[in-house]
């Protein structure tokens, strides 16, 4: 589905709920997107279900936009297909230190959820997670599906300063701060990769996959990570 | 924002005032990477102010909140001030606004405070060549970028050409400023979560009024009136564009402009038009303003034809008119 919103933008509408097949259906559309270099292309920006198509209302209105647009979604492979190119999308291992120091919301967890911390650290460890979003700040990745037995809900109140590399859950969801911020995450480590810098942007993409790698106190200042 | 000392050719910010930006049109093709689109908020005020100096559509300017900005002349230049009314002085004595003005060596450029709108918008021939970030001269604050923060007192702005334009000074015909006195009705193209909206809800949001809060930035204005009985739950995040009016559980609308985040969870039940985001960008805070039903096709026609108007149009000799090519 393909609908304007606003003067300089087309909602794609992939699906109503988040759903892990989407990721890599969407990052697929938008290649071949990119590669048709449409000179009228501002940018896209994929989200959990949707794909924004910004474009330049002073060289093409919108329903020129949306014709040019609308064969390729009919075009878009069947979930199945896109599920075994998932297999093919990038996969980053991000290295994580766990740890009261690094991770002020991690005994809390544990205890919440009746686990030990290394239960905690080795369940958020154990899964690959699919990038679905980057928003929020410069290179923030909305990741999932966390472990049901380890999602636990936002801060009543945000930090007003969450350190940057901070790993964060809130709900279902999982993602590094790459910059300091307020945020309002439950906090469980610190990652030394720099995920945003101006000149190679983001590190992370949507339709992404990362898994988290525990390292120790020492691996993660020999890395560049700060306490 | 500052630049080495070799650089003589521009202004030398005495006091910025609140807030003052250098905004061109906005950042392309980066916004997924969660990064702004940013540019300047009142694409009128800002276009009129590069139109009278004959710049680049996309040249960088100073835009300038509520006013309180003083700057030095380094060297010899040419400058326009637009936007919301204020005292505009040049080494004390008053000149006008919306039109273009000779600066000597070491002239001191004052503009007082705002008057009835929020912004002022300084122009300079060849534009502010000020750092860039991914392709644009658009700070935007929030995001922290290295050196992307407000005019500090003492911060240079060189420009980007030292020609004086030839003949006598322009000035701006009525229609470059007189939209900006008209009652704010802002234009809204349903859109994004439209059809999820109560039909009630979407009546009230075109029937009543809405005052502009205190809460009001270059990443949203949030606007106090009737709240809507019954907006939509949250929904999955997705792209937003500046423009986008979300309504959160209390039914309070908010504008998103410039600076505004690139996806987010909260319903929307349409898109105010690039034009009108500048006039809702100019009021000020108890300001009330309305919305009007418009459609994309209308919308785009009228963002056209300033685009147009700018691109397409010259200066009659006496500067004080605008003929099409």
């Amino acid at each position: 589905m393909i609908e304007a919103a606003g003067e300089d933008a087309l909602l794609i509408r992939f699906g109503d709920a988040i759903d892990s097949a989407l990721p890599a259906q969407i990052a697929e559309l938008c290649q071949r997107i990119e590669a048709l270099e449409l000179p009228w292309l501002v940018d896209l920006v994929p989200s959990y279900t949707t794909l924004l198509v910004i474009y330049d209302p002073i060289t093409i209105n919108v329903l020129d936009a949306k014709a040019r647009l609308r064969p390729l979604l009919s075009e878009t492979p069947s979930a199945d297909q896109t599920k075994a190119e998932a297999a093919d999308s990038r996969l980053i291992e991000l290295p994580v230190y766990y740890s009261e120091e690094t991770g002020p919301d991690l005994a809390w967890i544990a205890e919440q959820k009746g686990l030990s911390v290394q239960q905690v650290i080795d369940r958020h460890t154990a899964d690959t997670y699919q990038v679905y979003a980057i928003g929020f700040a410069p290179g923030f990745g909305f990741m999932g599906q966390v472990d049901p037995s380890i999602a636990c809900p936002r801060k009543d109140t945000p930090r007003t300063k969450v350190p940057a590399g901070s790993v964060g859950i809130a709900n279902q969801q999982t993602a590094v701060y790459p910059k300091t911020s307020p945020g309002g995450w439950q906090l469980i480590g610190r990652c030394p990769t720099v995920l945003f810098d101006e000149e190679n942007l983001s590190l992370l993409k949507a339709g992404d996959r990362v898994r988290f790698v525990s390292i120790s106190r020492e691996e993660y200042l020999a890395q560049g990570g700060q306490l | 924002m500052k630049e080495p000392e070799t650089i003589r050719h521009g202004l030398r910010v005495i006091t910025p005032g609140i807030k003052a930006t250098i905004q061109d049109l906005g950042r392309k093709g980066i916004r997924h990477h969660g990064l702004a689109r940013g540019g300047v908020l009142d694409l009128r005020s800002a276009g009129w102010a590069n139109k009278l100096l004959d710049n680049d559509r996309n040249a960088a300017c100073v835009e300038i909140v509520l006013g309180g900005f003083r700057a030095e002349a380094l060297s010899a230049c040419e400058v326009s001030v637009t936007g919301a009314q204020a005292d505009v002085t040049v080494n004390g004595k008053a000149v006008e606004m919306w039109r273009s003005l000779q600066l000597a060596p070491g002239d001191e450029l004052a503009i007082g405070h705002a008057r009835h709108h929020r912004l002022i918008y300084l122009a300079v021939r060849g534009g502010f060549e000020t750092k860039d970030w991914f392709g644009s001269r658009s700070v935007v604050v929030r995001e922290g970028l290295e050196g992307a923060g407000p005019l500090e007192p003492e911060d240079i702005l060189p420009a980007g050409s030292a020609e004086a334009l030839q003949g006598t000074p322009r000035i701006a015909p009525p229609q470059a400023w007189q939209w900006l006195e008209q009652p704010p009705v802002l234009g809204l193209v349903p859109g994004y979560q439209y059809h999820q909206f109560q039909p009630a809800d979407l009546r009230r949001l075109v029937t009543t009024e809405y005052q502009v809060s205190d809460e009001s930035d270059r990443m949203g204005y949030r606007l106090a009136g009737t709240p809507m009985a019954d907006p939509p739950p949250g929904i999955v995040s997705e792209g937003i564009v500046p423009g986008a009016v979300q309504v959160p559980g209390d039914g309070q609308p908010i504008a998103l402009l410039a600076d505004c985040q690139t996806i987010g969870g909260y319903p929307k039940p349409g898109i105010i038009t690039s034009m009108d985001c500048g006039l809702l960008a100019q009021q000020l805070p108890g300001t009330q303003i309305r919305f009007e039903w418009t459609d994309v096709l209308s919308a785009q026609n009228q963002r056209r034809l300033f685009e147009r108007h700018y691109h397409e149009t010259v200066w009659s000799e006496d500067g004080r008119s605008l003929h099409w090519r």
